[in-house]
């Protein structure tokens, strides 16, 4: 992550990875402070980036702030490595940084990621940024930001377990589905960010550094490697991941979270990996699921 | 008996105003006190001071905490301070909006101070909730209703009901029945009196009804322009009033 740029790198008139050098120190502050204390929000100076809030300015600032000229980035939106906001954010980086990208998520030392943490388990030394629209898990029961502090401050989270009451209450079971709240390192309580509650697992003892950034919210957050991350529960309802009767349509996985597409007017549907690099892998490696067998008879 | 609670010389000022002055009074376990006055005369600023809402300009309110003694709440730390009111102090508000939580279902109105303990089991959670509604009388089958769709009255009996459950053995009052209609606060009233002999609460009730405190308040004080100009027995401070503004108040009862 050196700010010592090479000279032949286009970054298209803009500085490297398009902050400002200030900027940039400004923002890697407020990571080393979130590393230092997980699950913490550290309000930060976000800045106008070139596109809307609510497209991940949060988490391209991020990146921008630790990307450095031998990163091999990855950006995945809702697990696909093709659709708007990744191909966009991805061009972005290559215009203003010349980094390498990939779609593997292996190769990869960086990821940004917005809904999903890729199926393949991540590594030491690998970074998973993540975009956060709304960064405070206490929002919902508490509008006062100098209150939802005081509660952070004093661990004063049975609110939250109000809202997961209120699930069973009128459902039966917890049917909060994404941005399932977790409690980090014992201590504070973290909005994941909107991941499906089938990805939290992954958060816990991950060996990677996890980042969150929330642009409009001007909030950073992380998770340092071999961190415990617990989804909260109760003890009479614990908490499970989504499971799927059917497997994937493409790769016949059925340890992956499944996107459910509408193939035609008449009622079709199959589910298909929405991790694609995943699924990918899977088809390449002679795994085949039930739609390719269809074709083959 | 030891003393639950114990004011001293307890003044709020807001800048040149008086909200209230050398008011000093002992308050024992299981005693209701009412405090009567009109309106402006320091009655809520009082209670907003007694129960931790607001900080005292000058005096002191010492509170009998379980293990450490009598204890003036401004010298502990704020998450015991935090702690205190939200276990072993109760506060029922004069508008239910604000000591409920209007956007959750009275279930979890009742069963949040329970999780704030740390209470993790939902059956237990539930049956315990369920449990306080059939106690201040609201139907069970209410219980995953919202707090808006019931009646000022219900709302009022919920605000008791979660304030309560953590079986706290001082409950702040500020004009509870207020706002109702007099069958609903015959009705009230007689709820709030049976929970606090049964349970042997203490209360502090602020209300400028005098007949709620004929009905609930052993002692009586009464106040005008923040200073208590009387204070005694409530039937002895009703049938016999010194003060001429004591006189006043009692004289100005509407005979029915």
């Amino acid at each position: 992550m050196s700010t010592q740029l090479p000279t032949q790198i286009p970054t298209g008139g803009y500085n490297f990875a398009y902050l400002d050098e200030q900027t940039k120190r400004m923002i890697r502050r407020a990571i080393l402070k979130a590393v230092a204390i997980p699950g913490y929000q550290v309000p930060f100076g976000s800045r106008e980036m070139p596109l809307p809030y609510g497209w991940g300015t949060g988490g391209i600032q991020v990146t921008a702030a630790i990307i450095g000229p031998e990163d091999t980035l990855k950006v995945i939106d809702q697990g696909a490595d093709d659709t708007t906001n990744a191909v966009n954010i991805r061009s972005f980086f290559q215009k203003t940084t010349g980094v390498a990208t990939t779609e593997k998520t292996r190769e990869a030392s960086l990821i940004q990621t917005r809904h999903r943490i890729p199926e393949t388990a991540l590594s030491e030394g690998q970074i998973m940024v993540y975009q956060v629209p709304i960064p405070e898990p206490l929002r919902w029961l508490e509008p006062r930001e100098g209150e939802t502090r005081k509660m952070h401050g004093l661990a004063e989270y049975g609110v939250m377990q109000v809202k997961l009451y209120e699930d069973i209450a009128h459902y039966g079971h917890i049917s909060t589905a994404y941005d399932y709240p977790v409690r980090v390192n014992g201590r504070y309580i973290m909005s994941p960010s909107p991941i499906p509650k089938f990805d939290n697992p992954k958060m816990d003892n991950s060996p990677a550094l996890q980042l969150f950034g929330a642009g409009r919210e001007k909030r950073i957050y992380a998770i340092p490697p071999y961190t415990s991350v617990k989804s909260l529960d109760f003890e009479d309802h614990p908490f499970e991941i989504e499971t799927w009767d059917g497997a994937c349509a493409i790769c016949g996985a059925t340890d992956s979270y499944l996107d459910e597409i509408v193939t035609d007017d008449t009622g079709g549907r199959i589910f298909v990996c929405s991790d694609t690099d995943y699924c990918g892998e899977r088809v390449e490696a002679g795994h085949k699921g039930a739609d390719d067998e269809e074709k083959a008879a | 008996m030891n003393k639950l609670l114990q004011v001293h010389d307890l003044t709020k000022t807001y800048g040149a105003r008086t909200g209230c002055a050398n008011v000093s009074f002992d308050l024992y376990p299981g005693e209701v006190l009412g405090i009567v006055g009109e309106s402006g005369s320091g009655k809520t600023t009082l209670l907003r001071c007694l129960s931790a809402q607001l900080e005292p300009s000058a005096g002191t309110v010492a509170y009998d905490m379980r293990v450490k003694g009598l204890t003036d709440i401004w010298s502990l730390s704020e998450p015991e301070r935090r702690m205190l009111t939200r276990t072993d102090w109760g506060i029922v508000h004069q508008n239910a909006r604000d000591g409920l939580r209007m956007e959750v279902s009275a279930g979890a109105n009742v069963g949040e101070r329970l999780m704030a303990v740390g209470a993790r089991h939902y059956g237990n959670i539930r049956t315990e909730a369920e449990d306080w509604l059939t106690k201040v009388e609201i139907d069970t089958g209410r219980i995953d209703d919202l707090p808006a769709s019931f009646s000022g009255g219900m709302q009022q009996r919920l605000q008791i009901a979660r304030n309560l459950v953590t079986q706290p053995r001082l409950v702040f009052m500020d004009e509870p029945t207020s706002g109702l209609d007099v069958s609903v606060q015959a009705r009230l009233l007689d709820l709030i009196r049976t929970l606090v002999s049964r349970l042997g609460i203490a209360c502090v009730i602020v209300t400028h009804d005098l007949g709620v405190v004929r009905l609930l308040a052993h002692r009586l004080m009464v106040m005008r322009r923040g200073q208590v100009v009387e204070q005694g027995l409530t039937d002895q401070v009703l049938d016999d009033p010194q003060h001429a503004y004591t006189q006043l108040l009692v004289s100005s009862i509407l005979p029915v």
